[in-house]
């Protein structure tokens, strides 16, 4: 099961740092709104294009992707627009949210999973101070991503075999027959999970400095 | 925190992300997804703090770039979007609902956790959804409680109930939620 939306080149974009990287998009977001003209919010679109498409040489289906899965928005905020003010900001509007998301597509397309974590795990450091340890998150991002193809494979199991005995519900019958039993499964299998990883250490706290001998 | 309840919130996050890979109702622009069971199921089952830590797992999952939400999208893409609204309150949705089956532990049943997943399920997800909805995308209250709201509500109580369902089962067949004080201490 390949997961990420990671698209592998050798780019400057690639390069930056991820934390760089969120900055930017963040700095983009407020800046569009801080500025509301449809010149500004055109050229931004081009700079998006331009750094996605040129600089970092991302292939022109993954952006469209994204674009096409707000198509629809884009389409019914200019006919909302059209009919309630005018046509003109209604282009505004949608065009500042396609920049948006074609922002965030980029930054997503050249940025690698373990890296977004990796900057997870920093801005999660000063949640230390109200007792959350940065690396029990990474451990629990770790975890959810192996539980995903885990529970693909325990409801397909569930399914054969009520399939086996017979009886294969439709619908939202099928729903409930098949989450309930699977929930109660893998309910059971963290906390067996839970307590292997205790065994090994997990809840231990890594001790601060390093230990010397004197 | 044990490492129990952060298997338990990683499994929840997980299940959330499961559910989106279920073939989504298109109705307009914003699909009908198996989605909200999840947060209704993670706030049933695990309660209000470990529900919310499991949806907002979730959503750090899709935030760093895995396409695990229901129409496959994913990055930081659909946090700036009209429909970010609803994401936002997925986390407080399940916190809610958490709460409410704490309080109704002793007597939870279909019927009480039918209405606990429709005030967190339903109202707090479009208390928060719907204004965002109508700021982003600069729409008439009209209109964005229309499009945004309405035309889901059906399909939410179909989800608040199975979510009520579902876990009544895991409730008395393998309870994650601790029972109220009282009855531990009288242990």
């Amino acid at each position: 099961m390949t997961l990420a939306l990671y698209v592998p080149r050798a780019s400057a974009v690639h390069r930056l740092p991820a934390g760089l990287k969120l900055l930017c998009l963040a700095v983009l977001a407020v800046a569009l709104f801080a500025l509301p003209t449809i010149t500004a919010a055109g050229a931004a679109l081009a700079g998006v294009l331009a750094v996605g498409l040129l600089v970092a040489r991302l292939p022109v289906a993954v952006l469209a992707r994204q674009a096409r899965a707000v198509r629809w928005w884009l389409l019914a905020l200019l006919v909302v627009h059209a009919l309630t003010t005018d046509l003109l900001t209604g282009a505004h509007v949608a065009l500042r949210l396609l920049t948006l998301v074609l922002a965030a597509a980029v930054v997503t397309a050249t940025t690698r999973v373990s890296e977004m974590v990796a900057v997870v795990e920093t801005v999660c450091a000063p949640l230390r101070l109200v007792g959350v340890r940065p690396a029990r998150v990474g451990l629990a991002i770790t975890l959810a991503l192996r539980f995903i193809p885990v529970l693909t494979e325990r409801a397909d199991r569930i399914r054969a075999a009520q399939a086996a005995r017979g009886g294969s519900p439709r619908g939202v019958r099928a729903l409930r027959t098949t989450i309930a039993p699977l929930l109660v499964q893998v309910l059971q299998m963290a906390h067996d999970v839970s307590e292997a990883l205790d065994a090994r250490g997990a809840d231990v706290e890594p001790p601060r400095a390093a230990w010397r001998r004197s | 925190m044990k490492t129990r309840d952060l298997a338990y919130i990683a499994l929840f996050a997980a299940i959330i992300a499961v559910l989106g890979t279920l073939p989504a109702i298109n109705v307009g622009p914003v699909p009908i997804t198996a989605q909200t069971l999840g947060v209704m199921l993670a706030g049933s089952v695990l309660g209000a703090r470990r529900g919310f830590l499991a949806v907002l797992l979730f959503l750090v999952l899709v935030a760093v770039g895995l396409p695990l939400l229901a129409s496959g999208a994913g990055g930081l893409a659909p946090f700036a979007g009209a429909s970010a609204g609803y994401l936002y309150s997925w986390p407080v949705a399940a916190a809610v609902i958490g709460w409410l089956t704490e309080r109704t532990w002793g007597r939870y049943n279909v019927v009480v956790g039918t209405l606990v997943n429709v005030v967190g399920g339903i109202i707090v997800i479009y208390a928060v959804g719907v204004p965002v909805l109508k700021a982003v995308a600069g729409l008439s209250w009209h209109t964005a409680l229309w499009s945004g709201a309405a035309v889901f509500v059906p399909g939410d109580l179909v989800k608040a109930f199975v979510a009520a369902a579902i876990a009544d089962v895991v409730r008395r067949s393998y309870p994650v939620i601790e029972r109220p004080r009282r009855a531990v201490g009288a242990r």
